[in-house]
């Protein structure tokens, strides 16, 4: 039973219907699960493990080899997921989609196999402040390598890109900007597209960190000509173990291979080889075949409910969340107001350190992120070690931001008492 | 199982042995980079016993809690006895289970001490362990 089509209507948001599609959801603990984690990982609903399910049961087998009936039913399965992700991302061929382990794999393939190729001494790479680890230890790594100089677009106390310093920033040096297009911490969405023909205009190549706004709104990769958008399928209703580098086409057919292994080849020889076409040139080894094949089953999911109507939804829980959480003494809640933002509310309590505010949440039968959000440069901007996170996707309700306010109340009370 | 159990709490808001000592003879300080808890302990040895300590800090209630327990624990007692000291010694102390993440807190102390008294760098009970 899955949610039905919304034809795009917010008001026909039937969460409770939603609810039903995610077995974790339906409460058969002690205590309701109330699951304000998505940006970390986003729960899977049961069709995307029945899909995975369908694959080890009745056609488990290895793809693009077998001259048998379920390696064609599995290799059909798998380029039908790659079909089915180039679609949602609007791609124009299929084969700019590769499969890879998660965003962070995406964004090495590129650092390794462009950035290697293209970058030397005397060029720059820039990135933004609030860039998740992620895209940030490639491009730094890239830079130890061929001496390329780091360069960082800074953040306002808001928590939005300073962009007055893009011209002194972004210039014939530039050769690639590697970019988040929402801050995992903050849910900051980035103004990317300007960014994208900002970069254009001086030759950089622009690589979008999707891994927070493909699972949240339409991304289309032709409508913002990126060069490269990298995300991961856990965070979009698919499973671990599966991300996707999507890339343009003679970018990807001029790059050298990243990781060498069966499946890649053209022809090999004893010293020296000739590499097959993309998507396979970069797909070396055999791949996360019930993965891809969730994957495709997650965008379906997604497509079905409709992404506008999920940012719809994420808007009024975001609205709500601020509106509830700003009552509290003692809050500091960081980056910008709902509508610049989407998914997540990040703050701090006066006095309790994030992990104990996690840990009493936990025992109301909240889950939330506390630590550094694998963002320390943009913690650092804000003076903080760490911050407590929320994120919100299509199946949370309003009531459960009361019981996250009712359980920071309760964390309040037990640990502002007398310390020294 | 609640984590806030009153005792953490207590030793938390009124932690024992806490401050410095002037001229100890092991001053140590580490941090958990993840979450930023920081311990200090300081101590006074004489003949091999631990005769004074104090320790101080930041951080969350576990790793504040579990630093008080210690000292309270290992006043008194000889330094060769104290290295014998394990994570599981700790989780009776506090008298919870920890997850893997909470339980880096509850070993910050732990820590501090075996690389201050004995210069033992990893974390206690995180030791590579042998598969056979």
């Amino acid at each position: 039973m899955h949610a039905q089509p919304m034809n795009n209507s917010p008001n026909a948001f039937d969460v409770e219907a939603i609810r039903n599609d995610f077995s974790i959801l339906k409460g058969e603990n002690d205590l309701p699960l109330i699951y304000l984690d998505s940006a970390a990982t986003s729960q899977t609903p049961d069709c995307v493990i029945e899909a995975m399910d369908a694959y080890y049961r009745t056609y488990n087998s290895n793809i693009h080899r077998g001259i048998y009936r379920i390696s064609e039913e599995a290799t059909a399965k798998y380029e039908e997921a790659r079909q089915q992700i180039g679609r949602f991302i609007n791609a124009r061929r299929s084969s700019q989609i590769i499969f890879t382990r998660n965003t962070t794999e995406s964004i090495n393939l590129v650092a390794y196999s462009w950035g290697s190729a293209n970058l030397r001494e005397g060029d720059e790479i820039l990135v933004t402040l609030m860039e998740h680890h992620s895209n940030l230890l490639p491009w730094q790594l890239l830079s130890q390598r061929t001496g390329a100089k780091l360069r960082f677009i800074e953040i306002t106390d808001e928590g939005v890109l300073q962009l007055d310093s893009l011209e002194e920033l972004l210039t014939e040096r530039t050769k690639i900007v590697a970019m988040t297009h929402v801050s995992n911490v903050l849910g900051t969405i980035n103004p990317v597209q300007e960014l994208i023909a900002a970069a254009h205009a001086v030759g950089a190549k622009v690589l979008i960190d999707g891994a927070q706004s493909v699972p949240h709104f339409d991304v289309d990769v032709q409508g913002l000509d990126c060069d490269f958008l990298a995300f991961s399928g856990h965070k979009m209703c698919g499973p671990t173990g599966i991300g996707v580098l999507y890339g343009k086409l003679d970018l990807l057919e001029e790059m050298p291979p990243f990781l060498g292994g069966g499946s890649m080849i053209r022809s090999v020889q004893r010293e020296s080889s000739t590499y097959a076409d993309v998507p396979a040139k970069f797909e070396a080894g055999t791949p996360a075949i019930s993965e891809a094949i969730g994957l495709g089953a997650a965008v379906d999911y997604l497509d079905n409910v409709g992404l506008e109507a999920i940012f719809v939804h994420e808007q009024e829980l975001l609205e709500y969340a601020h509106q509830k959480l700003s009552e509290i003494e003692g809050i500091t809640i960081y980056g910008p107001k709902p509508r610049q933002k989407t998914g997540a509310i990040t703050f701090n309590l006066e006095g309790i350190h994030p992990h104990d505010l996690a840990g009493v949440l936990d025992t109301v039968g909240v889950a939330v992120r506390a630590g550094h959000h694998c963002a320390q440069p943009l913690m650092q901007k804000f003076g903080v070690i760490a911050t407590v996170r929320a994120s919100f996707y299509l199946y949370n309700r309003l009531d459960e931001i009361d019981t996250l306010h009712e359980g920071l109340l309760k964390a309040q009370r037990m640990l502002t008492r007398r310390r020294r | 199982m609640n984590i806030y159990e009153e005792d953490i709490l207590d030793h938390y808001e009124n932690p024992s042995n806490y401050g410095t000592l002037e001229n100890p003879d092991i001053s140590y300080e580490e941090d958990n980079p993840l979450c930023g808890d920081q311990i200090r302990m300081d101590l006074q040895v004489e003949d091999g016993v631990i005769t004074d300590l104090r320790f101080c800090g930041h951080g969350c209630t576990i790793s504040q809690a579990a630093a008080s327990m210690l000292t309270e624990e290992i006043k008194g007692k000889r330094l060769d006895e104290v290295k014998q000291l394990s994570k599981d010694d700790i989780l009776d102390m506090l008298g919870i289970p920890l997850g893997p993440v909470r339980l880096k807190c509850g070993l910050l102390a732990l820590k501090v001490l075996k690389a201050g008294a004995y210069g033992l760098k990893g974390w206690p009970g995180e030791e590579d362990e042998e598969t056979e």
